[in-house]
């Protein structure tokens, strides 16, 4: 009782071999498209890998960037054996190589289908990676002169004015931290030594924005310090306010980017993922055809092309069977060339009793 | 005495033939590749038009599509001829617009040739456009409540934000604008009024620059305001300070730009001159070729082809009689008709 079987003439098996060809060859070229958008992926989040605190979504691209290579070795060759496969002579040579390279095939293509989910299911430790990143990059952001962190405030500086964004969750972020350096603070000052004795931790705390945080569509020059003062500069109303800064805050900014260009990577592989499962399809078809006409003698006659032999569960079942009987071959020792003096007369019975089924 | 002679066999008439084929192919890619940059080129110039006042010249773009248009049409011709060149009877409808062809081709190199030479030229006045709009541009920063001039103080900050530039020369151009809307300034205020006062003009004027001027790679906090006085800020010399605002000025950096723009686009339509010229005497030596075959019917016999019928030197002074007699055909016929009238 075989899953999908059909029936393939000589020119019909000829056909599919020569469709199967082109077919691959498409797949390799959809695995460089593959490979690609793994390599795009891992350039864009290397762009400011410095705001995110961990790197766990790098795996996301090198999965990509594997799986694309693999996709344009594997349909390489399924490409060359697929021309030969035309001709039952040729198919000889590649008759041994066939099932492994089915089942290969088959890894290889959940291995495609998990990128592609991996793709939507990433959003959550973005998230958390960015919340955490950008959090502390704004802390360090004074620290130009520590090895390590001078880069961080340009980094953040330029992430604010490309992606007009400003701060963590807002702006208000930036009133919390630090962020001029004690460096550039004249502690002889009244005024900078009251501030540091109001806070807590002696941080020098103000209700002011660094200068990337200002929105270009404002129609008055910008306003960086004492920002939610409305007294403290004229005319300033509420919607001087709304236009001065930039309003979103940089996770959900960079959490937007990055999704929407998962998804569409997502999406592209979930497509060629589809693409692949129906050329995988095609030479097993074209596999088990070619066998039949082998077993069946006659290079001219119809043979059967299945997906499986047997239903799924009598496949599952032998193959289950198949792995514990391999471990039982481990467990007994029948080796002649051991000497074991004692009991070898119920060895012997034992071994008679193990059956190591042939394997189709 | 013909000008270059080669001989040619089948052999090497039909190479040539299929070289000259893929040349042609080659020169329409190369037509369509013209024609995209002087779209890009359009657009660019459109994008940064309130830089410019609005005043900027559009005709080496325009000139580079109308180009990038003929070539494409110039060259498939070209490329049709070459391919009905082996086959006599398809050849034999070409072969009486060959001459014209040819003609039409070089007065398309001595376009490429001037289009070229505007490419170079049109800097220079670039360059100027470019003077005049930044520094209205500058003047206009504060207006952005008037019709017509609203989006100047976005632009002017997206170009210096974008090209990492300050000002017109440099950033001291601010100094010397008020970019400040006196909407935004407290009238009532004495220092306000002080500053107002001691102008001239009325204009309140600061040794300040907006914050587009500022480089995200300074390693302190940008500082705007009285960037000459060393005492306001602490630990601060103005005079060695290089990193707190960028210190080239729009002019220059917009220029650079444009200028190796337009260099990439001249040079490419040199390159494309070369390529038309070769076309051309590969076509001129397939045509003679095929023309001058001793025995039409016989395709395998051998054949000379050349460039110019006679020497370069005859050929020349052919050109000027030939120009001389047309002159003179109507000199003649006009004495002819007086002849005529009179009797």
């Amino acid at each position: 009782m075989a899953v999908g079987k059909v029936t393939f003439t000589k020119a019909e098996r000829e056909k599919l071999a020569e469709v199967l060809w082109l077919l691959n060859w498409i797949s390799v070229v959809t695995g460089a498209i593959l490979f690609g958008l793994g390599l795009f992926l891992k350039i864009e989040i290397q762009k400011w890998q410095e705001v995110m605190s961990d790197q766990g979504i790098l795996y996301v691209p090198h999965m990509l960037i594997s799986t694309g290579l693999a996709a344009c070795c594997i349909n390489f060759l399924g490409g060359k054996i697929c021309l030969d496969c035309a001709d039952t002579n040729k198919f000889l040579r590649w008759k041994l190589v066939m099932m492994p390279y089915v089942v290969c095939t088959f890894f290889f293509t959940s291995c495609v289908l998990a990128g592609a989910l991996m793709c939507y299911s990433i959003r959550s430790q973005l998230e958390e990676s960015l919340f955490l990143g950008l959090r502390n990059a704004m802390r360090y952001y004074k620290d130009t002169d520590t090895p390590g962190r001078c880069y961080l405030k340009r980094t953040l500086d330029l992430l604010q004015i490309q992606f007009h964004c400003c701060g963590n969750t807002g702006y208000r972020d930036w009133f919390q931290v630090q962020w001029i350096s004690n460096r550039y603070l004249d502690m002889t000052s009244s005024a900078v030594v009251d501030r540091l004795r109001n806070n807590v931790e002696g941080k020098y705390l103000m209700d002011g924005v660094p200068f990337s945080c200002c929105s270009t569509f404002s129609p008055r020059p910008c306003i960086q310090q004492q920002v939610s003062n409305s007294s403290a500069h004229f005319n300033y109303d509420q919607q001087s306010q709304q236009l001065n800064l930039w309003r979103r805050g940089c996770r959900q900014t960079l959490l937007d980017h990055y999704t929407g260009i998962m998804q569409s990577i997502g999406l592209t592989v979930l497509l060629i993922w589809l693409f692949e499962l129906l050329v995988l399809t095609g030479v097993r078809y074209l596999q088990t055809a070619m066998e039949n006409v082998l077993r069946l003698g006659d290079p001219e006659s119809e043979s059967d092309g299945w997906i499986l032999e047997n239903s799924l569960a009598e496949t599952a079942r032998s193959n289950f069977n198949i792995i514990k009987n391999l471990g039982k071959c481990y467990q007994i020792d029948d080796d002649p060339n051991i000497n074991v003096p004692t009991a070898a007369a119920e060895q012997e019975v034992l071994s008679q009793q193990v059956q190591i089924p042939v394997t189709s | 005495m013909p000008f270059m002679p080669v001989k040619f066999n089948l052999q090497k008439r039909v190479k040539l033939a299929q070289g000259l084929w893929m040349l042609y192919w080659l020169s329409v890619i190369v037509g369509i590749l013209i024609f995209s940059l002087g779209i890009f080129f359009k657009i660019e110039l459109r994008k940064r038009s309130e830089m410019m006042d609005n005043n900027e010249s559009h005709l080496v773009p325009n000139l580079l599509i109308l180009v990038g248009v003929l070539a494409c049409g110039v060259n498939a011709f070209g490329g049709k001829v070459c391919h009905d060149s082996l086959d006599p009877i398809k050849f034999a409808k070409w072969k009486p617009m060959l001459k014209p062809y040819l003609l039409l081709c070089c007065g398309f190199n001595v376009l490429l040739l001037l289009t070229a030479l505007l490419c170079f030229l049109m800097q220079f006045a670039m360059y100027l456009t470019l003077a005049e709009g930044l520094k209205n541009g500058i003047k206009f920063y504060k207006d952005t409540d008037t019709p017509g001039r609203c989006f100047m103080k976005r632009t002017l900050d997206m170009t210096q934000i974008e090209f990492r530039c300050c000002g017109n020369n440099n950033f001291r151009d601010w100094f010397e604008v008020q970019w400040i809307s006196n909407r935004y300034l407290d009238m009532s205020n004495d220092e306000v009024k002080d500053r107002v006062l001691s102008n001239v003009e009325g204009k309140y004027l600061m040794d300040s620059v907006p914050f587009s001027c500022c480089n995200p790679g300074s390693p302190r906090p940008c500082l705007q305001h009285h960037l000459t006085n060393n005492s306001a800020h602490y630990d601060y010399d103005h005079r060695t300070e290089e990193l707190n605002i960028w210190t080239r000025g729009c002019r220059e950096a917009l220029f650079s730009y444009y200028s190796s723009m337009m260099n990439s686009i001249g040079a490419l339509v040199i390159a494309t001159i070369f390529l038309e010229s070769v076309d051309m005497a590969g076509l001129k030596y397939l045509s003679t070729a095929l023309e001058m075959m001793s025995d039409p019917e016989n395709p395998e016999c051998e054949s000379e082809g050349w460039l110019l019928e006679k020497g370069v030197k005859e050929t020349f002074t052919e050109l000027l009689a030939k120009l001389k007699m047309l002159g003179k055909t109507n000199q003649v016929e006009e004495g002819g008709e007086a002849a005529t009238a009179a009797t």
